[in-house]
């Protein structure tokens, strides 16, 4: 069976010391192609745990995650406004350097999208476009992070094969562990495990967990279960509010509002 | 029989063989090639043909050296002009540039391609030849006509570009958002992103894309033959005149049966062409099968 990586207290160079959140969200109105898409969203995501966002489809919860790391700046006909703070830095701000503040972030999108190269290149590529060129230091990189996902021992023996190669539970791990690579602090999950199987979704369910430690991490679910199993807060949004954010038990035993009830309760979906 | 049904069985066994008949007259110019050029072929062993360099057709000596060799050079300056310049416009319209500009440039660029060859070799004769003439070759201290090879390539590479810019075009932009993000999210910026992603990417049906041009470049007769110079010697600099296959072809033709094996040698002339060019678009077909298969 499949054995979890113990992440050691050493390879942790980014331990969130700071005692402000990691995260926060102000005032943040986002208007696609005229329609508001988030409205009036205030927020500060608790450091070290996992929070999930759910909602039903069409609410904003993608837009919302990819607001986080400034995606949303090449797509047409988007206007932001408000701010979001990351360690306290206000990314939307004028002067904000967006390559800085994606790297912080490491995304993995709903379905696995490698690089087209090779295992190896697809984990190093975040390293060397940051500028790390020693061979010895890249490889050294690589190793860790393969580790880190569980993946070393599957492909160590192949790393200069193509990444397609791999099977898409495979595929998602070398994604994550291509994100952990730039040594972000964030992770940031859109509904990453909806083209899996059963067994890889438990895989990265329980690597999220594991890298909780060292990151905060924000996922998009529209599975409920994956919410409780996974998250200690949860964020309810709907039609583009923030309806309640709590705790997750809290939240999915007594939510406090309707509508988050209904959604619970699967009324709505 | 009902009428209907016969009608039915009419309309789609008489198409059949009319597509039949089409396909027929292609084997069947390939065929009249082989045939026609056979008294070349009879007289000539082959590797003389194609290797030696002496044109004299009154003395029945028949090396088709410069006439392959300029094809070449036309087309290589062509693509080293066209290839660079079309692959930053395709990432440019597709990456950079607003829904507006590039809902604009794209019809446009269709119609580049469809202007008549000769509209392009006049714009040579007037504009290109003077320009190598006056202000290139004596910028390397030249003095000549400017009919040469670099002004057939110049020419060509203004043709190709259409074809091939709106084969680039549609590659890049069926490559996936998300793959974008995916390195956008690590930090890297557009400009790396292009380049270590898209164009790799995108490389099959770029290279799809040139292998296209390059048979069009090598089939391309009028716009070529009135700027190159038509000398039938091997070019050894780009301000050499050149003597493509396809201008022999066109500029004898009328006097090809008053000279022995003149004819032969024209219609072998017209064998190799195409062949290279069945060559290459099956080439680039096949290039593009494998791009388009499901991974």
């Amino acid at each position: 069976m499949y054995s979890f990586p113990i992440l050691q207290a050493e390879e942790t160079p980014n331990i969130i010391s700071l005692k402000q959140p990691h995260i926060q969200i102000k005032d943040l109105h986002v208007v696609v192609e005229g329609q508001e898409i988030l409205k009036n969203i205030n927020l500060s995501i608790p450091n070290n745990s996992v929070t999930s966002i759910i909602g039903p489809s069409g609410c904003g919860k993608t837009t919302l995650l990819k607001t986080l790391n400034r995606l949303l700046d090449d797509s047409k006909d988007v206007e932001i406004s408000g701010s979001v703070l990351v360690n306290g830095e206000d990314i939307y701000a004028k002067n904000a350097e967006v390559t800085h503040i994606r790297k912080k972030m490491g995304l993995l999108s709903q379905k696995p999208f490698t690089l087209p190269m090779s295992i190896f290149e697809n984990i190093a590529y975040g390293p060397k476009i940051h500028g790390e060129k020693d061979k010895g230091k890249l490889k050294a990189i690589v190793e860790q992070q393969l580790r880190n996902v569980g993946l070393w021992e599957e492909v160590k023996d192949r790393l200069d094969s193509s990444a397609t190669r791999l099977s898409i539970g495979q595929q998602q791990r070398l994604c994550l562990a291509r994100g952990l690579a730039v040594e972000p602090e964030i992770i940031l999950g859109d509904e990453s495990t909806s083209a899996l199987d059963p067994i890889s979704t438990q895989i990265i369910e329980n690597l999220l967990m594991d890298l909780k430690q060292r990151y905060t991490i924000v996922l998009v679910t529209h599975i409920l279960r994956q919410a409780r199993r996974v998250s200690d807060y949860i964020l309810f949004l709907y039609q583009g509010e923030v309806i309640e954010f709590g705790k997750t038990e809290e939240l999915l035993l007594h939510p406090k509002h309707e509508i988050t009830k209904q959604y619970v309760k699967g009324f709505i979906s | 029989m009902d009428r209907r049904i016969v009608k039915d069985k009419l309309v789609k066994n008489s198409s059949a063989l009319l597509l039949g008949f089409m396909l027929l007259v292609v084997l069947l110019i390939f065929i009249g090639l082989i045939l026609k050029s056979q008294p070349l072929l009879e007289s000539h062993p082959l590797g003389d043909i194609l290797s030696k360099s002496v044109w004299a057709p009154m003395k029945g000596e028949f090396g088709f050296l410069p006439f392959i060799l300029g094809t070449v050079w036309v087309t290589l300056i062509a693509l080293l002009i066209a290839v660079p310049l079309c692959i930053l416009a395709a990432v440019y319209l597709v990456e950079y540039a607003e829904d507006r500009l590039r809902n604009m440039v794209l019809p446009l660029v269709n119609v580049l391609a469809a202007i008549p060859p000769v509209l392009y070799g006049v714009w040579g004769v007037l504009f290109v030849v003077p320009v190598i003439r006056d202000v290139i070759a004596p910028l390397f201290g030249l003095q000549i006509s400017g009919y040469s090879v670099f002004a057939g390539g110049m020419v060509l590479a203004v043709m190709i570009f259409p074809i091939m810019m709106s084969i680039m075009v549609e590659v890049i932009q069926t490559i996936p958002q998300e793959l974008k993000a995916v390195s956008l999210s690590l930090g890297a910026t557009k400009w790396e992103t292009i380049q270590h992603v898209i164009l790799k990417k995108a490389r099959p049906g770029i290279i799809a894309a040139v292998v296209l041009a390059i048979s069009r470049a090598f089939g391309e007769t009028i716009a070529v033959l009135m700027v190159c110079g038509n000398i039938p010697k091997v070019p050894n600099s780009l301000f050499d005149a050149g003597y493509p296959i396809p201008a022999l072809i066109a500029n004898n033709f009328g006097e090809m049966m008053s000279i022995p094996l003149y004819d032969a040698a024209l219609m072998f002339a017209a064998l190799l062409l195409f062949i290279i060019i069945f060559g290459f678009n099956l080439l680039s077909r096949l290039i593009l099968n494998k791009l388009e298969a499901p991974h």
